[in-house]
């Protein structure tokens, strides 16, 4: 039975590797790299930060 | 389609704080069930206790610290974000290392821990197996899932150390521990003569090893940037993890000092396994082994979630090539850094042994440590606690950052004992890495955009 398992995990772990690499390769060649790539720090942050401005400037007019 | 349907593409914010007390408690946990008891190996079962007391003081000041710098800076890279908006660019690319060593080496040495394992349970049935397939079946199946998404990333730790956890207070709650001498026997096992066999030396060469009660806590600030509500989830979910591993801790090193001579203690490396065994009961060794499993599987899942968002915020500040900043547009992860650090483990696994791959996690941790009691200190001067909303303020500042900065001094003094030569190379290495990123990296790093948080400018400047 060991040899079964130890054999399994081997057959296992590569085709979850291979399966990780094609889909890798597949998302690189379907899209931009400047999309793939256009994740900014703070962004929620600085929404946050514009809609309180924005609830401000609407509080003072109104 | 997919690339007209969305211009920008981000992590996606899914998680809460259950997932939140996952990823730290998850990674955390392995510690108790192997890693701790050498403690018991430098100093005896007393020196294990007292470090437990200790470095749990030690890391109560981590939680403490990163939860009020964390629910402020909410970012992907966690420390290191905290270091690029605090202390400076070249503390923040040496923060990252750090962390993306300290989770890649902890990794390893869980997926080592598996195979290890289960090569020990198939030889006490006749069979001799490797233990490489089953490491790296651990280590593409945790890869495979971190590339997936988060949020199944995170249940599933969420269920699998909620399972290892409850097979802790099960032996704990099987042995008796209100009635000391029906099963556990603490009295014999730790007596006046054998507590501290190498007097309070031992004590201190204890920490290196006393760390592995609650290495890696401090991860679920790599969560910020995919939590829902950071300045919510971060502190509940870093507190609560940190409040049931000193529960969890004192628990185990209770059950193991009470069933184990601290000879054996101090040797083996599962513990709370040989414990469950030393009971005579077969359902509990099954119920041991399974948790210890599961704990190494917990850890190496949160350590491979953690490492590639440090890795990803440095590609994504082009502090590294910004090439590792891509996300995955269907599973929302940063899947070029899973990718690039996963053949980095499976080789660190093949080749290196169990102790290298600890001590090298040990190590990056502490230096992390050292950092945050500086880093704190910087925090709460430059933006004091009226000039920006926090999530979460730690109290009796600045006692948390001076009792960490101490004890993080003690931790090197009882590394340098240890593994004297690892310590100094790792520190050349860090030092070397240092000067490359000042002379040919840190012109591609795009300065005004560094800066992320909307905050006043920090007092004197």
């Amino acid at each position: 039975m060991w040899d079964i398992l130890e054999t399994g995990a081997w057959i296992v772990s590569f085709i979850l590797i291979a399966y990780i690499v094609i889909d890798w390769f597949r998302t690189d060649r379907s899209y931009s790299n400047e999309m793939l790539t256009s994740s900014r720090e703070g962004e929620l942050e600085a929404e946050t930060e514009r809609l309180h401005r924005e609830e401000a400037k609407g509080g003072q007019n109104g | 389609m997919a690339e007209k349907k969305s211009e920008r593409v981000s992590l996606l914010r899914v998680l809460g704080p259950a997932h939140v007390w996952a990823l730290g408690v998850g990674i955390v946990l392995v510690g108790e069930f192997t890693g701790w008891n050498f403690s018991a190996d430098k100093g005896g079962s007393m020196a294990a206790l007292i470090v437990c007391w200790f470095v749990g003081l030690l890391y109560t000041s981590v939680a403490m610290i990163d939860s009020e710098v964390t629910s402020t800076v909410a970012a992907a890279g966690g420390q290191y974000a905290q270091a690029k908006h605090i202390v400076g660019p070249l503390m923040a690319f040496n923060v990252a290392l750090y962390l993306v060593f300290a989770y890649t080496m902890l990794e390893v040495a869980d997926a080592i821990l598996v195979g290890d394992l289960l090569v020990e349970v198939a030889a006490g049935a006749g069979a001799e197996v490797s233990r490489t397939p089953f490491m790296l079946l651990t280590i593409s199946f945790l890869a495979f899932l971190n590339y997936r998404g988060v949020l199944a990333t995170l249940n599933m730790n969420f269920v699998i150390t909620g399972l290892a956890y409850l097979s802790i207070l099960v032996l704990f709650f099987s042995v008796q521990p209100w009635s000391q001498g029906a099963v556990l026997k603490l009295g014999d096992m730790v007596t006046p003569d054998n507590a501290l066999p190498y007097g309070w030396i031992g004590v201190i060469a204890a920490f290196q090893f006393g760390i592995w009660y609650y290495l890696g806590i401090e991860g679920t600030t790599q969560a910020a940037e995919e939590v829902r509500s950071p300045a919510r989830s971060l502190p509940f979910g870093t507190l609560s993890g940190i409040i049931t591993l000193l529960i969890g801790a004192a628990i185990t090193w209770y059950v193991c000092a009470s069933l184990l001579p601290w000879q054996l203690l101090g040797s083996t490396f599962f513990p709370l396994f040989d414990a469950a065994r030393a009971t005579g009961s077969q359902t509990l060794s099954t119920i041991l082994f399974w948790g210890t499993i599961l704990s190494a599987v917990a850890s190496a899942n949160g350590c491979i979630n953690d490492a590639s968002r440090a890795w990803f915020s440095l590609g994504r500040d082009k502090y590294l090539p910004q090439w590792f900043s891509a996300v995955h547009p269907k599973y929302r992860t940063p899947y070029r850094s899973i990718v690039f650090l996963l053949p980095i483990a499976v080789a660190f696994g093949a080749f290196a042994g169990l102790d290298q791959a600890i001590t090298f996690s040990i190590l990056s941790g502490v230096l992390q440590y050292t950092f945050m009691s500086i880093n704190i200190i910087m925090f709460r001067r430059k933006w004091p606690l009226d000039s920006i909303q926090r999530g979460y303020t730690h109290p009796f500042h600045p006692l948390p950052a001076i009792l960490l900065f101490i004890l993080c001094m003690v931790t090197f003094v009882a590394i340098f004992l240890g593994f004297g030569s690892q310590l100094i190379a790792m520190l050349a290495f860090y030092f070397i890495i240092s000067i490359w990123f000042h002379f040919f990296r840190y012109k591609y790093v795009d300065r005004a955009a560094q800066f992320t948080m909307p905050w006043p400018k920090p007092i004197g400047y």
